[in-house]
């Protein structure tokens, strides 16, 4: 008679139930890879049709995807419009570290002439109801930025209004506007020194 | 009352996970802000109960007493990722706006409670009623709360249904009044506490006059409240 000890066997037990229970949590991550992949590639691409008119480009605009590391080194992604392989704009994350409850995370399109084509926020933790009309389906405040580009001379407009400057802040927040007015300049200064049409460690290569 | 009857007045009213026993309040009071939210928390929540309920009353001759806990901790915490994977692949959007409350499912005190006070003991069947009953009275209380913050603090309700029903839903919602500012109080978490409180307080004004009907006078027992935790044997 085999004699295995209570420890033992309890080990084994537990043992199995780990190898299963992560096995399941693998099988179900293999099914479900390509279906976020492609929900994470359909989010992409909708906000980009939101910043970037569909008749001003016509490659596959979120495969031409490049990793950069932008001014607080963070890396970002760059989606680059073109049209029959001239460029004509670019997509960027923009990231503003200093949300009221952290980052916000913002995509900014950008045309050759570095005008803004568009500002969407992608995901932020701020305020419901106070810091949240960053968000396009709370409030239009962050379609201000199209047509607008940073010059020489318009840099200290480049600002909410409390700091004197020409972006409406909201009442009760002002932290958050400040963060993403602070952010869409950074990325606009940022963009305009950097060649980012050119060849690149491509996304699917970021890990 | 057949045991049936009994699981689910006790999972629905008597012993409601979250206004009697008062357990995973965490994202209930967090995510509650609007209807759909709620829902999708409160069929997260549902799923994984039910799942853990039928196994781990499956499992439950098999393991020793004294890895039970574990075990339990294991088939909770992976079907929760399995539920993860899944909303992030086929809800998407909700799954962004629920973000950090799905995996703290595992957390949530009412599915390692019923495991133990309930699953652990009984069979398959019943183990699963229990987690729909207990599931359903955990969704009804989210929902119910979701749906007064939202209108109180916007106006609306189910604002945002597409983003579990799908397209179809997108103009679900209604929209019952146009606030100049929203009623913040209801949205951010002290209005959840509040408007919880409410509930509670609401459930127990009620409580003798509903069990006198659900129950009659002459068959009432003392019924158990449910132990999270065993008596050492």
């Amino acid at each position: 008679m085999l004699n295995i000890h209570p420890i033992s066997k309890a080990s084994f037990i537990l043992a199995a139930f780990a190898l299963v229970t992560t096995g399941l949590v693998a099988l179900t991550h293999l099914l479900t890879e390509d279906t976020i992949a492609q929900a994470q590639e359909n989010a992409i691409q909708q906000t980009i049709n939101q910043l970037v008119p569909a008749d001003m480009y016509n490659n596959a605009i979120a495969q031409d995807c490049i990793v950069k590391q932008d001014v607080n080194g963070e890396n970002i992604r760059v989606f680059r419009a073109r049209f029959d392989e001239h460029p004509v704009a670019v997509v960027l994350e923009s990231i503003a570290p200093n949300g009221y409850n952290g980052r916000i995370d913002l995509l900014v399109a950008i045309d050759t002439e570095q005008r803004i084509l568009g500002v969407r926020t992608v995901k932020h933790t701020e305020t419901p109801g106070l810091g949240d009309k960053i968000e396009i389906k709370k409030s239009n405040w962050i379609t201000y930025f199209a047509g607008l580009s940073v010059t020489d001379d318009n840099q200290k407009n480049w600002a909410v209004r409390n700091d004197g400057g020409m972006f409406d802040a909201f009442t009760g927040a002002t932290i958050t506007p400040r963060a993403v007015v602070g952010a869409v300049k950074n990325t606009l200064v940022w963009a305009q020194e950097q060649d980012l049409f050119a060849q690149g460690q491509t996304c699917g290569e970021k890990q | 009352m057949n045991q049936y009857q009994e699981i689910s007045w006790q999972g629905l009213w008597k012993n409601n996970p979250a206004l009697v026993q008062m357990l995973g309040l965490c994202p209930l009071l967090a995510v509650t802000n609007t209807a759909v939210n709620a829902l999708g928390l409160g069929l997260a929540t549902l799923f994984v109960l039910i799942g853990s309920n039928i196994t781990v009353s499956i499992v439950r001759n098999w393991i020793p007493n004294e890895i039970r806990i574990p075990v339990f901790v294991m088939v909770i915490a992976s079907l929760v990722t399995i539920v993860q994977l899944l909303m992030n692949a086929y809800t998407y959007e909700l799954y962004q706006t629920l973000g950090i409350f799905i995996p703290l499912i595992v957390t949530n005190c009412a599915i390692i409670g019923r495991a133990e006070a309930f699953a652990s003991k009984n069979s398959v069947q019943f183990a699963a009623y229990d987690g729909l009953m207990m599931g359903s009275g955990f969704l009804v209380v989210l929902l119910a709360l979701g749906a007064i913050r939202e209108v109180l603090g916007n106006g609306t309700l189910l604002q945002g249904a597409e983003q579990i029903f799908g397209e179809a839903a997108s103009n679900w919602h209604l929209v019952l009044f146009s606030p100049e500012q929203n009623f913040l109080l209801a949205i951010l978490p002290p209005g959840a506490f509040i408007i919880m409180g409410l509930l509670i307080a609401l459930k127990n004004k009620y409580d003798k006059r509903i069990e006198k009907l659900v129950i009659g006078e002459k068959t009432k027992q003392t019924i158990e409240r449910a132990r999270v935790t065993t008596e050492s044997a």
